[in-house]
């Protein structure tokens, strides 16, 4: 809890519960309290609740004793008899397949919305949504002609053209291929960094979520089991997603310098200096890199005879379990927390392997980095 | 009135009543998980299986100067209805009630709740979703709903004989005028209305095959010329 009220974010008390069709009954049951800007990923398996909670914020589900509040609106407050019927709230709906109107052109698909919500000076044009999503050659066709990818667009910039408070995006690439998902993995980011509107996004994709989001609400059988900056969140040893093959941590860094002789970008962030592959953007942007874990081993002392690159000084916060053969050790590269999987063996040959290692200094090496943007 | 004008006027009008009634109780059907769901499916689904002479007869019954709704007619000073044309237009209406009602029903369950679930999420009240993206989406089922009524109407000869009897130009519509030229032994008029029935029937069928290909089919000719 933050010890400070925020005036502006997004609250929800939601309870869901529905009678079973297998064993036993599926209950939702949540308290959100999320940042009112940037995106928030609610991440968890199928049949967490993820859906369930998205629709009862859109008030397509009508959750019984809930409260929704976006950035000082009440949608919903059953103890006032508050429930605003999902017409009149401000919000965009992406749904997993798109859910475009057959019976429109893509244009009047985007002007279905947009017409309907009252001229201010605070509205997203239609040029930029459109612009923003490539959209400009499709304006004429009809939504069977589309690809998968090209109806998500569509979906997506319908939503942003009513200029909502708030887009709740329910697995919008879970339908699509890989190659689908990188194309509009940018647009969705672009979105992030250009639109100030906040961003609900249901994902159980940890790389989408990786990507996109600021904060992540982790559920598992419809409660929180944890809720946090997606950095930190990542890196908790007592979490699943800090686990197993996948577990990686993210590091917001500033592009420092350039080195064209070998392709490579330099980027500074509190705990160091990274080399990544060449990136074309300025001194001064931010970029966002993620380490995964299996590609982190550490050293007592720094090496300087090695061919690896990226060395950081780092401190030893947590030591977890991971596979039989594995730990997964949690570091601190001063405030940035990275996750390094090593084999049990070297855990005990470095004398890592105890609590007691805790607050040691070690040295990660970083054998690769993924750009996520 | 000619046999011929009456009956187009009869279908006509039936069709209109049907498919301004049949909206919403399909709209209802489609939507609700009442308990009286079952219930009132089957009766609208009754005049398919029950002899048209039984709906005719009830009807008469019911219509008649001792029946209830009679009754009430006359109460409300609109006198009689059976062996009335509007006597006849309440017959048919009820007569072809399921035709109407059951290919708008399917439209409607054929849509589901998604684009509807999204025209609301694009702040559209549920009337406004209902003319903008539900009546669009269901224009195959009106046009079935609207040929089979009209058809079926045109058609009906039981519920036509019990209660509106053989007026001329009030309720002496074709399929009665056959029989009675048929009682008369005149096969030449009788050919020419009969026969005009058949050629009018494959007309109407054939154009509703024509006129209603499947949606997947038409947005599949688009993108070949997109």
């Amino acid at each position: 809890m933050t010890p400070f009220i925020q005036p502006m974010g997004i609250k929800a008390r939601l309870k869901v519960v529905r009678p079973s069709t297998g064993d036993h009954g599926f209950k939702l049951d949540v308290d959100l309290n999320l940042p009112g800007r940037q995106v928030s990923a609610l991440f968890g398996p199928s049949g967490s609740g993820k859906t369930t909670c998205l629709r009862a914020i859109a008030g397509l589900d009508r959750a019984a004793d809930g409260y929704v509040e976006v950035n000082g609106e009440v949608w919903q407050d059953d103890t006032n008899d508050i429930f605003v019927p999902t017409h009149q709230r401000a919000l965009g709906y992406v749904f997993q397949d798109a859910a475009l109107f057959a019976h429109l052109s893509v244009a009047k698909n985007l002007n279905y919305g947009r017409l309907r919500v009252p001229v201010t000076p605070q509205r997203v044009p239609l040029e930029q949504v459109v612009e923003l999503l490539g959209l400009a050659s499709l304006m004429s066709r009809q939504p069977g002609t589309l690809s998968g990818g090209e109806r998500q667009r569509v979906a997506i910039a319908r939503a942003l053209a009513t200029s909502p408070k708030l887009m709740l995006m329910d697995e919008p690439l879970a339908s699509l291929d890989v190659k689908r998902k990188a194309e509009i993995l940018p647009y969705l980011e672009t979105l992030r960094d250009q639109l100030h509107i906040p961003i609900l996004y249901v994902s159980h994709a940890s790389d989408e979520v990786a990507r996109l989001a600021d904060h992540l609400v982790l559920l598992d059988a419809g409660h929180v089991t944890g809720s946090g900056a997606t950095g930190d969140l990542m890196t908790r040893l007592d979490l699943s997603l800090a686990h197993g093959d996948a577990a990686s941590a993210i590091v917001h860094a500033t592009i420092s310098d350039h080195e064209p002789a070998y392709h490579l970008t330099l980027a500074n962030f509190p705990g160091g200096r990274l080399s990544v592959p060449q990136q074309m953007r300025a001194v001064g942007q931010p970029l966002r890199i993620r380490i995964q874990a299996r590609d982190v081993s550490l050293t007592l002392a720094p090496q300087t005879d090695t061919s690896i690159l990226n060395i950081l000084p780092v401190r030893v916060t947590a030591i977890s379990d991971d596979s039989p053969g594995q730990v997964m050790v949690r570091l601190d590269a001063t405030g940035t927390p990275l996750l390094a999987r090593i084999t049990r063996k070297s855990a005990d040959t470095l004398g890592l392997a105890s609590a007691l290692a805790c607050g040691r200094v070690v040295y990660a090496q970083v054998k690769g980095v993924a750009i996520l943007g | 009135m000619s046999a011929i004008t009456l009956t187009l006027k009869l279908a006509g009008l039936t069709t209109v009543i049907l498919l301004l009634l049949g909206t919403p109780l399909a709209w209802w059907l489609a939507r609700t998980r009442s308990a009286w769901k079952g219930v009132v499916g089957a009766v609208v689904a009754l005049p398919l299986v029950l002899p048209p002479t039984v709906i005719g007869f009830y009807l008469l019954v019911t219509l008649g100067p001792n029946g209830p709704v009679g009754e009430l007619t006359q109460a409300l000073g609109f006198g009689l209805l059976p062996f009335t044309f509007p006597g006849l237009v309440v017959g048919s209406v009820l007569y072809s009630l399921p035709f109407v009602v059951q290919p708008l029903q399917n439209a409607f369950e054929s849509i589901g709740d998604q684009p509807l679930e999204a025209a609301a999420t694009l702040r559209a009240s549920p009337l406004d979703t209902f003319f903008s993206v539900v009546l669009p989406l269901a224009r195959p089922g009106y046009l079935t709903a609207t040929v089979m009524g009209f058809a079926h109407t045109v058609g009906e000869f039981g519920v036509v004989l019990m209660m509106g009897g053989n007026i001329p130009g009030q309720t002496r519509v074709v399929s009665v005028q056959i029989y009675d030229y048929v009682e008369a032994l005149e096969y030449a008029h009788a050919h020419w209305l009969a026969g005009g029935l058949v050629v009018f029937s494959f007309a109407v069928l054939l154009a509703l095959y024509m006129l209603n290909p499947t949606g997947r089919r038409r947005s599949g000719k688009l993108g070949a010329s997109a």
